[in-house]
């Protein structure tokens, strides 16, 4: 029995294997030859691998992207022309709400991975809901405290100060209004097909891209709220 | 080879980890709903540790900056091991080492910029001399 275990791990034939694949090319090289470590060892990666791989690389020039605003604002923060700064305009127990509300929507969808690796459609629907909405007051406070400021004359046209500050923030808000559109988009696909494999790395794909824009949150509210109104 | 190796061989498709891939860090440490009851918990003390930071005088003022910095680091780093699920194992080397570039370029970005801008601010003549001179 064992003799036979081993052949069968060693060869990769039978079960696992694929058919027209005997050496297990397209599967991380079989199971006898030791772990592929990425280092190009036992052959090409598996889809899941490869996809959430390649969105990570776009989340990394994402943030790349994020990084430029950043510069921009850090550079720009002291140029107020006169107007109000961070200290008169930012409220903090609102960006403290914004800050919890966001970290527990990338709890929520994290909760929803696991449940989508359990194959619980129930409680992975439950999930992207709690999510979305978390998501969703998170952006109706923003969008709030936007109106707020433009309301008081503190729109991104009052000086550079400003404009850097509703470019950055506003954003990361885009960010989160398209997290919120794929989140209602993966629910409804769950509902009409499933647990497919597509359907599941789109998901691993929503889920890197959730807890990323909480990475950029992190350091929005430290950057520019927190330092910003600081006495 | 053990039973668990076998195990989580026959799953197929283990040897490298996407991030964020659930399946391949449900078993190791800071994976499955632990993990994520964790990383909250920790990440929720580090934003009220920011957060508390400006709001009261018990650290010195010039300290605060530094501090908060500090605690955003460490909040990020809290983010990437428990929800993203980078870690520096074997089969996590590409995701780290995307990451570590990435890290490269933003820092690149953002400190060549503010370098670069504060010395130009530091060279330009005063808007007000400038319009003296030109008279």
């Amino acid at each position: 029995m064992s003799g036979a275990a081993a052949q069968h791990r060693g060869g990769g034939q039978g079960g696992q294997g694929k058919g027209g694949d005997p050496y297990r090319l397209g599967h991380g090289g079989g199971h006898g030859h030791g772990e592929a470590t990425g280092r190009g060892d036992g052959g090409p990666a598996s889809k899941r691998i490869t996809t959430g791989y390649g969105f990570w690389i776009f989340l990394l020039s994402d943030i790349i992207m994020f990084s430029g605003f950043f510069a921009a604002y850090a550079v720009l923060r002291g140029e107020t022309a006169g107007g109000p700064g961070g200290a008169e305009l930012f409220e903090l127990p609102r960006v403290a709400i914004e800050t919890g509300l966001l970290l527990l929507s990338s709890f929520t969808c994290g909760l929803g991975a696991v449940a989508t690796e359990r194959r619980n459609l129930a409680w992975t629907q439950i999930w992207l809901l709690v999510t979305g909405l978390l998501g969703f007051i998170f952006l109706v406070l923003e969008v709030q405290e936007f109106a707020q400021m433009i309301g008081e004359g503190a729109g991104p046209a009052r000086s550079a100060f400003l404009s850097a500050f509703f470019a950055l923030v506003g954003c990361h808000g885009l960010h989160v209004g398209v997290g919120i559109l794929w989140c209602g988009t993966m629910m409804a696909q769950l509902w009409s097909r499933g647990f497919l494999p597509a359907i599941q790395r789109r998901l691993m794909c929503f889920n890197l891209f959730w807890h990323a824009l909480d990475i950029i949150w992190v350091a929005l509210f430290t950057i520019v709220y927190l330092m910003g109104a600081g006495r | 080879m053990s039973e668990g190796k076998l195990e989580r061989g026959e799953r197929g498709e283990r040897h490298d980890s996407a991030p964020g891939d659930e399946a391949a860090s449900g078993q190791e440490f800071g994976g499955g709903v632990t993990g994520y009851v964790v990383g909250l918990l920790l990440a929720l003390a580090l934003t009220a540790g920011s957060f508390y930071m400006v709001s009261t005088d018990l650290v010195w003022g010039p300290a605060i900056p530094a501090a908060l910095i500090v605690l955003a680091v460490a909040q990020m780093g809290i983010h990437l091991v428990f929800f993203l699920h980078i870690t520096t194992g074997p089969d996590n080397t590409n995701n780290v080492l995307a990451l570590a570039f990435g890290v490269l370029i933003v820092l690149l970005v953002v400190f060549g910029s503010m370098w670069i801008m504060d010395h130009l601010s530091h060279q330009l003549m005063p808007m007000g001399e400038m319009m003296k001179r030109m008279r």
